[in-house]
């Protein structure tokens, strides 16, 4: 890119990973359109955390900001890793929903609005347990309903992924975006660990962690859509496409028969080869990596 | 109580049914079923142990990559058969849960569970949306990610009222674990905190659950247990035939409101803001 002054391109690059929540929600947005939603002035906090001994934040750890990406009606929605592993409770779960439905009751009367869901999660918050589960199910819900009328575009660029209940969010998502650093699964290391051994899974194996759940493979193998470089500029580029190309031919998770064909087809009298895997199950994957 | 999970799934199932043997295609550890449920036919699914899985991490009863998609066909199959029906006719969607968890599985991370789990809760959610009346029926544990792969899309949720059933996000050892608490203190915890508590009594507090049924044999049903519980099912899919087709109804009752007050101003503030802005 910088080829002529030899500068790399690494240097000029603004990184996306090292923006906080808010800050990479603000950047995907038209100039001056966006607005705060539910912010940390309204101070709507966890009621649970303080009863646990667990100090809350004004906005918990949900960031929604709405207004216009690509000149088309948007809501960006992000969870903040770096509060609580930007784990769903109550009320971010409930900011979430709450956000999903009016996009989707904006789209149904006509004023097409898209989300853009900024995944750094570990899943349910455990303080929460049982709200941050039902939250979940109720965030999947509200984002399948407004998947009937506005793309739904999420992004997991990093560092903590996207693990526990999110991960469902991202599987019913229109389109995916990941960055080499993002990782996406349903199980995060430590717990497939500590549940089933570490002959299962060794949490310590980082080449083994991101050969399964890093966004290279999980694009690789389909269940992404771009892998883009971790550049602020490059990532709100790809969500600005997926944007104004609104909703897409045909959900993956819709595809119901060749994944099942898939499972039934795999060889699992031992562990599965991740680039084995990327490679057959990649072969009809038409993707394009953001530089 | 957890050395009969998933047992109580088959056991229901077949009471609900009358059948038990998983169908030509399927997995052995996904039950799925016409039946007749107050003068209609329904779809009853379920996800049982099966020790010969080929998939070691769910042998147990734990929801993995086949029992994800095999639910979500039977169910697909169900909603594309009754698409041009009209809104009445379309058949009630039974879920019965008694499931240990998700697969923990290097084999299941790898060929993506999340997915499976995902493309499992679209099937459940699009189902409700299509206007087929979709009711979990909690007989056991419904944990974690496996409820959520089975089960918690569903309109209206039933669960017996006794001390082996279990609503939960994660165990108890592994959250008293992530938590950093001794099992007893989490123990102590959920009598005051009800939604870290182990005890269906507290997760009706919630206000998410539809009925608590009291069965008076949970393992061994009676006829009049299995009355009971068909009753109560015909009334949750007439409830869930005259209510919209979104979540929102988890909010409503008064146990909601008292439980999930900070969620629901949340929202409200929300829904001010955004029409200002």
């Amino acid at each position: 890119m910088n080829k002529v002054t030899g500068t790399p391109a690494f240097v000029t690059r603004n990184s996306f990973i090292e923006l906080n929540a808010r800050a990479r929600a603000r950047i995907l947005f038209d100039e001056e359109s966006w607005r705060e939603m539910v912010g940390p002035f309204d101070r709507m906090e966890s009621p649970w955390l303080p009863m646990q001994d667990v100090t809350p934040e004004a906005d918990d750890g949900c960031i929604v900001i709405k207004g216009k990406i690509a000149g088309k009606p948007a809501v960006a929605i992000a969870l903040e890793g770096a509060f609580q592993g930007g784990s769903l409770g109550e009320v971010s779960g409930a900011k979430m929903m709450a956000a999903l439905d009016l996009a989707a009751k904006d789209s149904r009367e006509g004023s097409i609005t898209a989300a853009v869901l900024l995944l750094e999660t570990g899943g349910v918050r455990l303080q929460e347990a049982n709200l941050g589960l039902a939250a979940v199910a109720e965030v999947v819900s509200s984002l399948l309903a407004l998947r009937e009328y506005a793309p739904v575009v999420t992004v997991i660029a990093g560092t903590v992924g996207c693990f526990g209940g999110m991960s469902l969010a991202a599987g019913v998502s229109s389109y995916v975006i990941m960055t080499r650093e993002g990782r996406l699964g349903l199980n995060g290391p430590e717990v497939i660990e500590q549940e089933s051994g570490i002959e299962e899974f060794d949490s310590t194996d980082r080449a083994m962690i991101w050969s399964i759940h890093g966004g290279e493979q999980r694009v690789g193998m389909g269940l992404a859509d771009v892998l883009a470089e971790d550049d602020a500029e490059n990532i709100a580029s790809a969500v600005r496409e997926f944007v104004s190309a609104g909703k897409p031919a045909q959900y993956r998770s819709r595809k119901v028969a060749l994944y099942r064909e898939r499972i039934a087809a795999l060889d699992i009298s031992h562990q599965i080869d991740p680039l084995a895997l990327r490679k057959e199950w990649g072969k009809d994957v038409s993707h394009g990596e953001k530089q | 109580m957890s050395g009969n999970v998933g047992h109580r799934g088959r056991i229901w199932f077949q009471a609900m049914t009358g059948q038990g043997d998983p169908q030509a295609g399927d997995p052995g550890s996904v039950l799925a079923a016409a039946a007749n449920v107050g003068g209609q036919t329904a779809l009853f699914v379920c996800v049982i142990p099966n020790p010969q899985s080929r998939f070691p991490c769910v042998r147990d009863g734990q929801v993995g990559l086949e029992e994800a998609y095999s639910l979500a066909s039977h169910i697909w199959e169900t909603v594309k058969a009754d698409w041009e029906k009209p809104q009445s006719q379309k058949r009630p969607i039974i879920a019965i849960v008694d499931v240990k968890s998700q697969a923990y599985g290097r084999r299941e991370e790898t060929a993506g569970i999340h997915f499976a789990a995902a493309v499992s809760s679209d099937a459940y959610a699009s189902a409700r949306m299509a206007h087929h009346p979709v009711i979990a029926l909690v007989v056991g544990h419904a944990f974690s990610g496996g409820f959520l792969t089975h089960g918690y899309q569903a309109n209206r949720i039933l669960a017996f009222d006794d001390p082996g059933v279990v609503i939960h996000a994660m165990h108890k050892e592994a959250a008293a674990r992530i938590t950093r608490r001794s099992v007893a203190d989490l123990e102590q915890l959920g009598h005051e905190i009800a939604p870290l508590s182990y005890d269906i009594h507290d997760f009706a507090k919630l206000g998410i659950l539809h009925e608590l049924l009291h069965v008076e044999n949970p393992l061994e049903p009676t006829s009049a247990d299995v009355a009971t519980v068909s009753r109560a099912v015909v009334n949750a899919i007439d409830d869930a035939r005259k209510g919209p087709t979104d979540l929102g109804v988890r909010f409503l009752s008064d146990a909601a409101k008292k439980s999930r007050k900070a969620g629901i101003e949340a929202r409200a503030l929300m829904e001010k803001q955004w029409s200002q802005a």
